[in-house]
């Protein structure tokens, strides 16, 4: 008997990656040659050479040593590796400007003071954000009980009951997806501040906040629950289940780290809102622990008054904001991640 | 006659195409039936609507009666729900739940219908070992249902069908997703259930026909709807069928 170890022999091994290698040198010394010989410079203009040079020298390499398929094949992969780092640079490089400018003004107490008595010009180590804070815990936390449920069932009546007015709620549903963040501030300002007479409060944004968060679970919950296999329901049924006790027991559970992603990116969603808040919370700089009426902050709101108030300490604080916020909405999303992987259990 | 499952001049239809034509059979308690035929001929369908999946279907519709210990199932008033409970089913693709664990798939019967459990342990054990998977799972309940190979998923889902305590097991193609091994383990569990229920198997095995089934129906579609052309004692069927079609059929001439 032949002892076998075991081997890859699908890997590339240094022999069939020296043509690539050589490419890759090929291009990076072409694309100097076009900065300096053409009109084209600076490091604009080496992205762009980069960029053309690497597909021009892969489709040549590839068409030389094999054939045109090869060469196409190889010219595609190309692009999409380069579509695909367009894509992540832009992220990555806001959050290393946040971080970047945002580290510097944390401080341990801004998490504990407010911005009632410290002025815009005051050191970066005075005030804080904590009610701003309080604030878009406040606003997040109502919006998502207004909104969920309603998203939720919304997603359940279109691929559950799949109702006579399916049609008509699907497309209004993605028409109120549409609808400008301002509007859905200005509608519940009109609604239920000037015509119903009540203050500003962080209900009223979470009202609004709502309106443009129902959408985006109704929708995102919807393709969830188209995934979960229809045999599943039959066999609910099958075992002389209602249709209630089916989706409540089967479907839902089935669809859990789904309907949480839906939760969580409605709130990614409203999280950093600016435009409704200004209508409906009215902003302020203390700490305002009563959600159902008076004026209070949120960080959106926060950042914005930081950076109109154009000081060198007030512009730091904004950073730390962007920092503080940025954070929060990634925490989220790591929650959903981690809750949504778990085995769902009913 | 003991009480069992009485079809009665069933004709189904999908839209404006009738798919099953005056189909009229008797099951009867402690028996295997085993519906044969080539594909789209209306088995299936005939089967769903013995327990009322067929309505599931948006564009359904259908005639006859289903009666069951002498009262039609479809008669209005009736708790679909309590047919349901009385007539189970068994897919032909095995669906345990998948956010359920593997005693939880077994009583999950029981909690969707909101019945009572009065002993856990007894009902695992019981109908576990009635659909043949006892010995295989006994140490691992709290595992997923998805973590069992496709035969022990069928069989957790006929023990699923079981918790409920039905009169009537209808199964769908039960064994078309298994290997001979698991096949060969489900029909001696369809062996043992039918001293204690009616059965009634769709199935493209005739072999698989031949070995569980008392009775054999032979249904056939000829473009139009789907027709019963025979049905007597599997042995007849299988050896004198009276039906030029039905012998070509069985002898594997056609289908």
């Amino acid at each position: 008997m032949t002892i076998a170890s075991p081997k890859h022999p699908w890997r590339p091994t240094g022999k069939t990656l020296l043509p690539d290698f050589l490419g890759i040198l090929l291009t990076i010394f072409i694309s100097f040659g076009i900065i300096k010989l053409t009109p084209l410079s600076g490091k604009l203009g080496f992205a762009v050479s980069l960029v053309l040079t690497s597909l021009v020298v892969s489709g040549a390499i590839n068409y030389f040593r094999r054939d045109r398929k090869a060469a196409f094949n190889a010219v595609t992969s190309v692009l999409i590796y380069i579509t695909g780092t367009f894509l992540i640079v832009p992220v990555i490089s806001i959050l290393i400007e946040i971080i970047v400018k945002g580290a510097p003004g944390l401080t341990w107490t801004m998490f504990l003071n407010d911005m009632s008595v410290t002025s815009a010009d005051a050191p970066a180590n005075e005030g804080g954000l904590l009610h701003a804070i309080i604030g878009t815990g406040y606003l997040i936390f109502f919006s998502s009980v207004l909104s969920v449920p309603v998203g939720i069932l919304t997603a359940l009546y279109l691929t559950e009951i799949k109702g006579r007015f399916a049609g008509i709620v699907r497309f209004f549903v993605q028409a109120m997806s549409g609808v400008p963040s301002i509007v859905a501030g200005l509608f519940i300002y009109a609604v239920w501040m000037i015509q119903l007479g009540n203050q500003y409060s962080n209900i009223a944004g979470a009202a609004s906040l709502a309106i443009l968060m129902i959408p985006t679970v109704a929708r995102t919950a919807e393709e969830v629950l188209k995934l979960i296999p229809p045999d599943l329901r039959e066999a609910g049924l099958a075992l002389g289940a209602t249709q209630w006790r089916t989706v409540a027991m089967i479907v839902i559970p089935a669809a859990r780290s789904g309907l949480i992603t839906a939760t969580i990116l409605g709130i990614a969603r409203v999280a950093g809102e600016t435009a409704p808040l200004l209508l409906t919370v009215g902003g302020a700089d203390a700490v305002n622990l009563n959600p159902f009426n008076g004026n209070s902050s949120a960080l959106p709101y926060y950042i914005w008054k930081a950076f109109a108030m154009g000081t060198d300490q007030s512009i730091a604080r904004a950073w730390a904001g962007i920092f503080v916020l940025m954070a929060l909405v990634m925490t989220f999303f790591t929650l959903a991640r981690v809750f949504g992987n778990r085995r769902g259990r009913a | 006659m003991a009480t069992g499952l009485e079809a009665k001049n069933i004709h189904a239809w999908f839209g404006k195409k009738h798919a099953v034509s005056d189909i009229s059979l008797d099951f009867n308690h402690g028996t295997v039936t085993a519906l044969i035929g080539p594909s789209g001929c209306g088995k299936s369908t005939f089967l769903r609507i013995l327990n009322r999946m067929h309505e599931f279907i948006p564009t359904a519709a259908m005639a006859g009666e289903v009666l069951m210990d002498g009262s039609d199932i479809y008669q209005s008033g009736v708790d679909v729900t309590k047919i349901r409970l009385q007539i189970g089913m068994v897919f032909q693709k095995p669906n345990p739940f998948p956010s359920m664990t593997i005693a939880e798939n077994v009583l999950s019967g029981l909690k969707l219908a909101q019945l009572k459990i009065d002993n856990r342990d007894e009902i695992l054990e019981s109908c576990l070992r009635r659909a043949g998977l006892w010995d295989e799972v006994k140490d691992r309940l709290d595992e997923y249902g998805g973590s069992l190979s496709g035969g022990q998923q069928q069989r957790l889902c006929i023990a699923r069908s079981l918790a409920v305590k039905p009169k009537v097991l209808l199964m769908d193609e039960p064994c078309s997703a298994l290997d001979p091994g698991s096949t060969l383990r489900i029909e001696e569990t369809i062996r043992e259930l039918a001293q204690s229920m009616t059965i009634v198997i769709v199935t493209h095995n005739m072999q698989q026909a031949a070995r569980v089934s008392d009775y054999t129906a032979f249904f056939l579609s000829d473009g139009g709807p789907g027709e019963l052309v025979e049905t007597s004692d599997t042995k007849t069927i299988f050896s004198v069928p009276k039906d030029k079609r039905t012998e070509d059929y069985v002898t594997g001439r056609f289908g």
